[in-house]
C-alpha cells in the first residue's frame, strides 16, 4: 500500500525546471533510496514531499490524504519526519534540551524522561547531553537530528543525506539503525549518494536523472541496469 | 508547576537564589518606610518601564524577534487609558480602563503581528516594520492638536499631550505615592515569575527553539508562527501595561512618548542588561532607568549620550549584555566553590594551580 504517493509532479524556478513530471510511490514498510547525479533533482524532490517548495503542477498524497498544499508541520503531524541534508539542530540549546523539544509533544512526566535516555543512549550522545549541540562534531549533529526526527515516532522518516560527514563506522551503525527502525515498521525515504550506503538499506530504488524518474525497481535490477551504470554509477560498478 | 520556576532558560535557581529574590523584595517593600515621598515616586516612574522591557526581553532574546514596536503599543494603551478614563468617568472605573487598554494594545500586537507573521516578515525587517508603526503613530498623534481631534470627551491635543485622566482609583482612594508603589512592585513579582514559568515551559521550549532554528522547530510539527504571534503579543501587552500605567501616573501622555528616541531607549536597555535573561533584564533595565534619571536632572543631553554609549559598548564588548555577563560570572564562582567544597581532591587542585599562578 503507498504510503507517499507523489503524481505528477513538476517544479520550475523561473526558466529552470528542477523536477519534471514525477510519479514516485513509497509503500508502507519500505526502505527506499532516491539516488542520481549532482542535480538530478533529488533534493528538490525531497523538498517538495516535506512543504519546502510547492509543487509548479502536480499532487502529493501521504496515506492517501492530498498534502499538497499543507505546511511542513502539518505534514509532520500526519505522521511524517525530517531530516535534512546539512545538520539542523538548535545549535545554541544542550543536547539534551534538542531531544526534550523533539518529545514533548508526544511524551511526558517519567514517561518522557526514559525515551530521552533511550534516545541519547542510542544515539551515543549520553555523554554530551549537556553540552550545547553546536559543540558537538559534524557526524555526532547529524545524529542528534536523526534521534530528534525519531523521537517524533513517524510513520515515515525522510532522510536527506544522512551520512554526509560521518565515518564509514558511523555510516554503517546508521544503516544498521536504520534498518532496525524498519523492521520495526517504520517506512524510510532516503536521498543518498553513498553507494555503499545504499546497498546496505535499500529495498527499492529510483533514479532521477536531469528532473526526471529514469529508472525504478529493485537494489538488484538498478544496479545491473546498464543505462543507469552510464549516467551515474559509473560502468566499473554495474560489474 | 512551580517547578517551572526554575530551568534552563532562566539564570538562577535554588534556595541561594530565592533566597536573594526573597531579601531583595523584601528591601523593596520596606523601602517606602525609609524613603521621602519623592523617591518614591520616582522608583514607582521607574518601574513602569520595567515591564515594556520584560516584554522586549521575551520577544527578542527568547523569540528572537527584534521589535521597536514597543512604544507603539506602550502609546495605544497609554491613550487608550486616557480616553476611556475620561469617558468613562473615572473613580473605580479607571480599573477597568487600565485592564482595557492593555487588551487594546495586546488586539493591535495581534493584527500587526498576524500581518507581520503570516507574511514571512523576520529578521532586520520585523525591526524596520515596527519602527515604522511607532514612527507613523507617533507622527500622527503629533498632528492631532485640533480641537475636532477627540474620542467622546477626550481630546488627543496633538503634542501639548492628553490630560485630565484620573489616575488608578479605588473608591475614593487614589493609588498615588507609596500605594502606586506597591502596586508597581507586586505586578513585576506577578510578570516576573509568570514569565519565568512561561519561558521554562512547553511553550518556552518551542519559543526558544523558534528563534534558534524556525525551520527545524516547524519540522518537529510546531506551527511556529502561532508560537512567534503568541510571543509578540505577550510581549506587546507588557509594553501596553506600562503605557496605560505611565498615563495612569502622570495623568498626561503626549506623542514624543512614542517617537524614535522613546523606540530606541528599550532596546538600550534590554541590550546592555542582557537579552537571553528575563533577570538580567530586571535587574538592568532598573539600574539603567535609575541612573538615566540621575543624570538628566543635570543634562538630558549627556544621559541620551551615556545610553548611546552604553549600546556601542555592548555592541563591542559585550554582545550578551553586561548584566548577564557579571551575573553569569557569580553563578559560576558559586557553583565552583561549592563544587570545590563538595570534593575535597578538586579544592586541593585548585590551591594548587591558584598557588601556581
Amino acid at each position: 500500500m503507498a504510503l507517499v504517493d507523489v503524481k505528477s509532479v513538476t517544479k520550475r524556478f523561473g526558466g529552470l525546471t528542477a523536477v519534471s513530471d514525477v510519479d514516485l510511490t513509497v509503500n508502507t514498510g519500505e526502505v527506499h533510496c532516491l539516488i542520481g547525479p549532482n542535480g538530478a533533482g533529488k533534493s528538490t524532490l525531497f523538498k517538495l514531499i516535506v512543504g519546502l517548495y510547492p509543487p509548479t503542477k502536480g499532487s502529493i498524497f501521504f496515506d492517501s490524504v492530498d498534502i499538497t498544499q499543507e505546511r511542513p508541520f502539518a505534514r509532520v503531524q500526519r505522521g511524517m519526519s525530517i531530516k535534512m541534508q546539512a545538520p539542523s539542530v538548535f545549535k545554541e540549546l544542550p543536547v539534551r534540551q534538542n531531544i526534550q523539544i523533539a518529545l514533548q509533544e508526544r511524551f511526558s512526566g517519567a514517561e518522557r524522561d526514559l525515551e530521552e535516555e533511550r534516545l541519547l543512549t542510542m544515539l551515543d550522545l549520553a555523554s554530551e547531553s549537556s553540552k550545547l549541540a553546536g559543540a558537538l562534531s559534524h557526524g555526532q549533529q547529524q545524529w542528534l537530528e536523526i534521534g530528534m526526527a525519531l523521537a517524533l515516532q513517524p510513520q515515515l522518516l525522510l532522510l536527506d543525506e544522512p551520512t554526509a560527514g560521518m565515518s564509514p563506522e558511523e555510516t554503517f551503525k546508521t544503516g544498521e539503525l536504520i534498518k532496525s527502525f524498519n523492521a520495526e515498521g517504520m517506512t524510510v525515504l532516503v536521498v543518498e549518494h553513498d553507494m555503499a550506503f545504499v546497498r546496505q538499506i535499500a529495498q527499492r530504488v529510483t533514479v532521477l536523472h536531469l528532473g526526471k524518474i529514469f529508472a525504478r525497481g529493485s537494489l538488484e535490477t538498478i544496479i545491473q541496469d546498464e543505462n543507469v551504470a552510464e549516467i551515474y554509477l559509473g560502468k566499473t560498478h554495474a560489474h | 508547576m512551580f517547578k517551572l520556576l526554575d530551568g534552563p532558560q532562566t539564570l538562577g535557581r535554588g534556595r541561594t537564589f530565592w533566597s536573594c529574590f526573597l531579601a531583595v523584595l523584601a528591601a523593596a517593600l520596606i523601602y517606602p518606610a525609609f524613603a521621602d515621598s519623592y523617591d518614591v515616586g520616582n522608583f514607582s516612574y521607574f518601574l513602569i518601564w520595567v515591564f515594556m522591557a520584560l516584554g522586549l526581553c521575551l520577544m527578542w532574546g527568547y523569540g528572537g524577534m527584534l521589535s521597536f514596536g514597543q512604544t507603539f503599543f506602550f502609546g495605544i494603551s497609554g491613550y487608550a487609558y486616557g480616553v476611556l478614563a475620561i469617558n468613562m468617568g473615572g473613580g473605580s472605573t479607571t480599573i477597568a480602563a487600565l485592564v482595557l487598554s492593555v487588551i487594546i494594545a495586546m488586539i493591535a500586537a495581534g493584527i500587526l503581528g498576524y500581518f507581520m507573521i503570516w507574511g514571512g516578515i523576520s529578521g532586520i525587517f520585523f525591526g524596520i516594520v515596527t519602527l515604522s508603526a511607532t514612527l507613523v503613530l507617533a507622527f500622527f498623534l503629533g498632528q492631532t492638536a485640533g480641537p475636532e481631534w477627540h474620542i467622546g470627551t477626550a481630546r488627543l491635543n496633538g503634542f501639548n499631550g492628553m490630560k485630565g485622566m484620573d489616575p488608578l482609583t479605588v473608591g475614593d482612594f487614589y493609588i498615588e505615592g507609596s500605594a502606586l508603589y506597591y502596586v508597581m512592585v507586586a505586578l513585576i513579582v506577578v510578570v516576573y515569575i509568570a514569565l519565568r514559568m512561561l519561558v521554562n515551559s512547553r511553550i518556552g521550549n518551542v519559543i526558544v527553539a523558534t528563534r534558534e532554528n524556525p525551520q527545524r522547530a516547524e519540522m518537529l510539527g510546531y506551527d511556529v508562527r502561532k508560537y512567534q504571534l503568541f510571543t509578540f503579543i505577550i510581549g506587546s501587552g507588557l509594553a501596553g501595561l506600562s503605557g496605560a500605567l505611565y498615563t495612569s501616573w502622570g495623568q498626561f501622555i503626549t506623542p514624543s512618548s512614542i517617537g524614535l528616541p522613546a523606540a530606541a531607549m528599550p532596546i538600550v536597555w534590554v541590550a546592555f542588561s542582557g537579552r537571553s535573561d528575563l533577570t538580567a533584564t530586571l535587574v538592568g533595565s532598573f539600574l539603567l532607568l535609575f541612573g538615566f534619571q540621575t543624570i538628566t536632572v543635570y543634562s538630558q543631553q549627556a544621559a541620551l549620550v551615556l545610553m548611546g554609549t552604553l549600546l556601542l559598548a555592548t555592541v563591542m564588548l559585550a554582545p550578551q549584555g553586561f548584566v548577564l555577563g557579571v551575573g553569569k560570572l557569580v553563578v559560576d564562582r558559586w557553583t565552583g566553590r561549592r563544587r570545590r567544597g563538595a570534593n575535597p581532591a578538586l579544592a586541593e587542585s585548585s590551591r594548587l594551580q591558584s598557588d601556581e599562578a
